[in-house]
Order: structure tokens, then C-alpha cells, then sequence
């Protein structure tokens, strides 16, 4: 356990918990990280409450069972905050990291989290804005590694860069507005 | 240069497989199939490997074409999974018994009913009597250096049997790992060309496959098996030498971890012996004797090596992700108990855990140590099987 660092990703079926957290892997690999990535697999439903999570550590990984105490929480859907829960297991020093609309201290309210540091961006409006289509996992990255500092901005988004054109050769505007949606969340995400 | 990369299991295998470059790879889409036939057939379809990929109506027939391109001379793959396997099972003993060395990566899973598709061993668990090689695996890498490593194993004149290698479903399968691929022409050479020594196509040598064998010879063809069996454990270990020059990571028939001073062990295979070694670590720190021996070379069982692994051992807990439904225990349990027979001194007991995919954590594996402890303070065993994590 010890040196490991352990994300959970909230999502909703569709939203792209689990690619999120494969790309941030991807991502933390390509630095010389030891990294797991992989989603709770139950009944993938459209707008069904799912989880994914990740790993990340120095040394080789060894824990095959589930993420039990993440250190890290990031919510993708604002719907989910008071309706999952979201806190268990997140120990006093728990950095959240939530798309929502409300500042971190109305979330801290509501949900009764009493250490640790919450974090807030508007997601949906960001995906909205440059992708077009509520996508939130990209720029919820953006927002993650400005929270946690795993990984310099630029290094991250060479590398989803490097995927994205692969992904979508004949779709340029798909990789820019990813781009974009990363470097605002970045930038717009709030503090206490 | 090999380098890192972040890819899951089936990804890691198929990978492997395109690396090999099989002559023939059948497959059918069974649910639960793997990822690994499906990635691979796209390499195929973009011309990266030379296979002639079989798309069948079963798995009983993807066993059966590999059967026939095996005994035909051709380096010959298929990949499966719980029910994919089960359905194979008449032509399971039919590879082994005409000692053809196909490679087969299993993914670990449940087997029906009731319906599920995670992991637990129960599938390969039924199989462990067929004949074929069992290996191993623990994590994304060693699933991809054992299947590298199975060719060799299969191939080699002292063997030629098939072999199945193993990883958990969906924790290593679908679970995404960091891991060092090696370069294709390292690989390439590093199992060579396959020469069989009898072939259906070498017409200049006509051969009989799957004759017919009654009371006259049947018996002494099953002996010469259970011989080739005998064999394998050596041919395990000088490709693991071997594989450890290219790859520079060492392989042996099983994993010893914090084991030669060790008073309290756990046995396990696949995932679950990573989340032990945590275990051991941290109780190692605490001053407790303790340690795992991770089986790689589940079949044929290393049973000389295993005994003086384990001999020392004051009390040893089997982790089984599977049960043999004869209330002795699982599967793993039945065999070392049986090792360990002759021996007065280690207290063996069994957990069987995590059927279905139900996740065994730190705190159910320090559990068992902590069981381990009284026992080997008080030699007593209470309950030698006890189901780990289930609710009762």
C-alpha cells in the first residue's frame, strides 16, 4: 500500500469515467509511472451511477483487489454529489474534485466533508462550450491534475494529443476542443 | 529499446500473439470470450501477422481447427474463457493425447450457473485433469511473458503438450497495467521457427493422428503422456533461464516471496498472490514470519520442489478461487495437502474465496494470517476448509 496512490472516478454510464481513467494511466505510464486503470464492471447502463479507478505508484504495482480508500475522488456528473456515496472510505486528507456549478465550500456544506480540500469546475458548461456534446471526463482531467499536480499540464496534453489524433484523424475540431476543455478546466478550476 | 506501456491483459496477450505470429488462430465469440481473438483479428485484418484466422461455430470447433492445424504441422492458437472452455472440453483431452503443442491463453472466469461473468478459477479448475500444461499468472506482465514463454514450453521434443496460461478475468484482463513489451524480432527469435517432428503434411513421412487405440496400446500411449508430464518441470525452468536473457525478469515454477525464514505461509495463484505480498510486507514489518509461495507450474504439480519450499513451514493457508464440490476443499488445497502428507510437521488449511468475482482484500488476507498465527502457536486446526468473504 505504501507510495500507492489511489483515484476513484464518480461517473454516470456514458460519460466516460472509465476512458478518463485509462487515459490518465496512459498518460502516468508514458512518464515512468507504475499505474492501474480499470472501472467497477456491473450492468453498463446509460446514466447509471458507475465508478473507474487508478493506481499510481514508483514501484510495481501489486493490490488486485478494489480501491477501497482512494485519497482522491473526482465526480463527473453534479447530479451525483448526495446521491453515491461519494466520501466513503476517503481518508481526512481526501483532495475532491467535483463538476459542479457550486463553489467548493457550498459542496463542503453539503455533503459534510470536514478536512481535506474540495475542489469545483463547471464541466458540463466547459464540454459544452468547446466539444459541443456534455462530455465532461476531458476537462475534468484538466481540473484533476491542477488539484493534485500528478502530472505537468503540458506533458498531459502532448500526450492525449498524441491519442486523440489517432483516434479521430478526420475530426481536427474533436481534438481541439478536448484540448480546450482540458486548459480551461485547468485554468477555471476553484479552490477554498 | 523495450519500453513501458500502459495496456491490459487481453491487450498485453494479443500482443503477444501478434509478436508470435501463429500459422493458424480459430476462434469463436462466446460470451464470456475474451478481448484477446477479437484485437487479434484486427491485426489480421490489417495484414501485421501472416495467420490464417478461422472464424468457427463454437468453441468446440475452434479447439477442433486448431486440433487439426496443429496435427497438421502449424504453429496453431486459440484463446478462451468459463463456458468457451467448458464447451471445448471433449477436444481438450484430444490435443493432449495426441500431444499437440497448441498455446491457449484462458481468461479466468465463472463458470454457469447462475449466470456470471467475473473472475474465479472454476473453469480451468475443471480442466486441471486434461492433460495440459496449466500456467499462471499474476499481473498483466507475467500474463504476457508466460504466453511468449508457452511456445518454447509446448514445442520442446521432451514435451509436446499443449498449454493453457492463465490470468484473472477482468482484474487483469480488463484491468490496465504498466508493463515492458519486448521488440517483435526478440521475440521472433526467441521461439524460432516450429519444426515438428511428425506432421499430417509431411508427405515424405506419412504419419496416423487420433488412431484408433484399444485394450492393446491405449495404455502404454496414456503412460508415455503421464512420462512427457514428468518432463515438464525441467523444460519450465531452462525457458524461464532463457526468457530471463532476453527480458532481464526471472521465472521459476513458482514464486517464493519472504519464504525461506517464513513460520506462517499463504499458497495462491493468479491476482490475488500481488494483494498477499502486501500482506506479508506489512506484517513482515511487524515482525511476523511470514511469506507466499505463488504457484506458476500448476500443472503438472512441482510437487518435489513445493515439499521443500514449504517443509520448513510452521502452519500453511491454501487460497482456492474455486471448489471441487467434494467438501475436502479446492482444488490448490487437495494437492499440497497431499505434498505435504509425509511430512508431521506443517498444519494445512484451506479458504476458498472470491467465487465469482467476489474481491478479497487486506484485511480478509491479514485475517488468514492472523489464523495462521494461532495455529502455528497452538498446532491446532479448527475448521480445515473455511469459505473467506461469503455471507453465511
Amino acid at each position: 500500500m505504501q507510495g500507492v496512490l489511489e483515484i476513484r472516478w464518480h461517473g454516470r454510464g456514458g460519460q466516460g469515467a472509465k476512458t478518463a481513467a485509462i487515459l490518465l494511466g496512459e498518460a502516468l505510464a508514458a512518464a515512468g509511472k507504475h499505474i492501474q486503470a480499470f472501472p467497477e464492471y456491473g450492468p453498463e447502463r446509460m446514466g447509471a451511477p458507475v465508478l473507474a479507478f487508478n493506481r499510481v505508484s514508483d514501484k510495481p504495482i501489486r493490490l488486485h483487489c478494489h480501491v477501497e480508500r482512494p485519497k482522491i475522488v473526482v465526480i463527473l456528473d453534479p447530479t451525483l454529489v448526495g446521491k453515491v456515496d461519494v466520501t466513503g472510505g476517503v481518508p481526512g486528507d481526501g483532495v475532491y474534485v467535483i463538476n459542479t456549478n457550486l463553489a467548493p465550500a457550498e459542496i463542503r456544506r453539503k455533503l459534510n466533508i470536514k478536512g481535506g480540500s474540495i475542489f469545483t469546475v463547471d464541466a458540463t458548461q466547459i464540454a459544452l462550450d468547446t466539444i459541443g456534446r456534455d462530455i465532461p471526463n476531458t476537462p475534468m482531467m484538466g481540473a484533476l491534475l491542477r488539484a493534485a499536480g500528478l502530472l505537468p499540464l503540458d506533458d498531459f496534453i502532448s500526450d492525449i494529443r498524441h491519442k486523440l489524433e489517432k483516434k479521430f484523424k478526420t475530426k481536427p475540431e474533436i481534438i481541439e476542443g478536448n484540448i480546450k476543455a482540458i486548459q480551461r478546466a485547468y485554468q477555471e478550476v476553484r479552490s477554498e | 529499446m523495450p519500453k513501458a506501456v500502459a495496456i491490459t491483459g487481453n491487450e498485453a496477450v494479443a500482443e503477444a500473439m501478434r509478436q508470435l505470429n501463429p500459422d493458424v488462430v480459430a476462434a469463436y465469440p462466446i460470451t464470456p470470450q475474451t478481448e484477446i481473438v477479437q484485437i487479434f483479428s484486427t491485426f489480421v485484418a490489417d495484414g501485421l501477422v501472416h495467420t490464417e484466422f478461422v472464424p468457427v461455430e463454437s468453441e468446440h470447433s475452434a479447439l477442433s481447427a486448431v486440433v487439426g492445424a496443429s496435427a497438421a504441422g502449424a504453429r496453431a492458437m486459440t484463446a478462451t474463457s468459463s463456458q468457451g472452455l467448458a464447451l471445448m472440453w471433449e477436444v481438450l483431452n484430444i490435443a493432449s493425447g495426441m500431444r499437440l503443442p497448441i498455446v491457449m491463453p484462458v481468461v479466468n472466469r465463472a463458470l454457469s450457473a447462475p449466470i456470471n461473468i467475473h473472475c474465479d478459477h472454476s473453469d480451468t479448475m475443471g480442466a486441471r485433469d486434461s492433460g495440459w500444461v496449466q500456467i499462471y499468472s499474476e499481473n498483466v506482465q507475467e500474463a504476457y511473458d508466460n504466453v511468449i514463454q508457452a511456445v518454447r514450453i509446448a514445442e520442446h521434443p521432451d514435451v509436446r503438450l499443449p498449454v493453457m496460461v492463465m490470468m484473472d478475468g477482468f482484474i487483469i484482463s480488463h484491468g490496465m497495467e504498466t508493463v515492458t513489451l519486448l521488440e517483435d524480432d526478440v521475440v521472433k527469435r526467441f521461439v524460432g521457427e516450429y519444426r515438428p517432428e511428425h506432421s499430417l503434411l509431411d508427405v515424405d513421412h506419412p504419419v496416423t493422428f487420433g488412431a484408433l487405440d484399444f485394450a492393446d496400446w491405449y495404455f502404454e500411449h496414456k503412460r508415455q503422456e503421464s512420462d512427457a508430464e514428468a518432463g515438464v518441470s525441467q523444460v519450465v525452468i531452462s525457458v524461464a533461464e532463457d526468457f530471463a536473457r532476453i527480458s532481464g525478469r526471472r521465472y521459476g515454477l513458482f514464486e517464493e516471496y519472504m519464504l525461506d525464514d517464513a513460520e506462517i505461509a499463504v499458497v495462491a495463484l493468479n491476482s490475488t498472490a500481488g494483494t498477499v505480498k502486501e500482506v506479508v510486507d506489512a506484517l513482515r514489518s511487524d515482525g511476523v514470519k511470514a511469506g507466499l509461495l505463488k504457484l506458476r507450474l500448476f500443472r503438472p504439480f512441482p510437487h518435489r520442489d513445493v515439499l521443500s519450499a514449504l517443509r520448513h513451514v510452521k502452519a500453511i493457508a491454501v487460497l482456492d478461487r474455486a471448489d471441487t464440490y467434494s467438501t475436502m476443499g479446492g482444488p490448490l488445497f487437495i494437492d499440497i495437502r497431499n505434498v505435504m502428507y509425509d511430512m508431521p510437521g506443517p498444519r494445512i488449511v484451506n479458504y476458498i474465496y472470491g467465487l465469482g468475482g467476489r474481491d478479497i482484500d487486506l484485511d480478509e488476507i491479514n485475517k488468514v494470517f492472523e489464523d495462521l498465527k494461532d495455529i502455528a502457536t497452538t498446532g491446532k486446526v479448527g475448521a480445515p476448509v473455511t469459505y473467506l468473504g461469503v455471507r453465511e
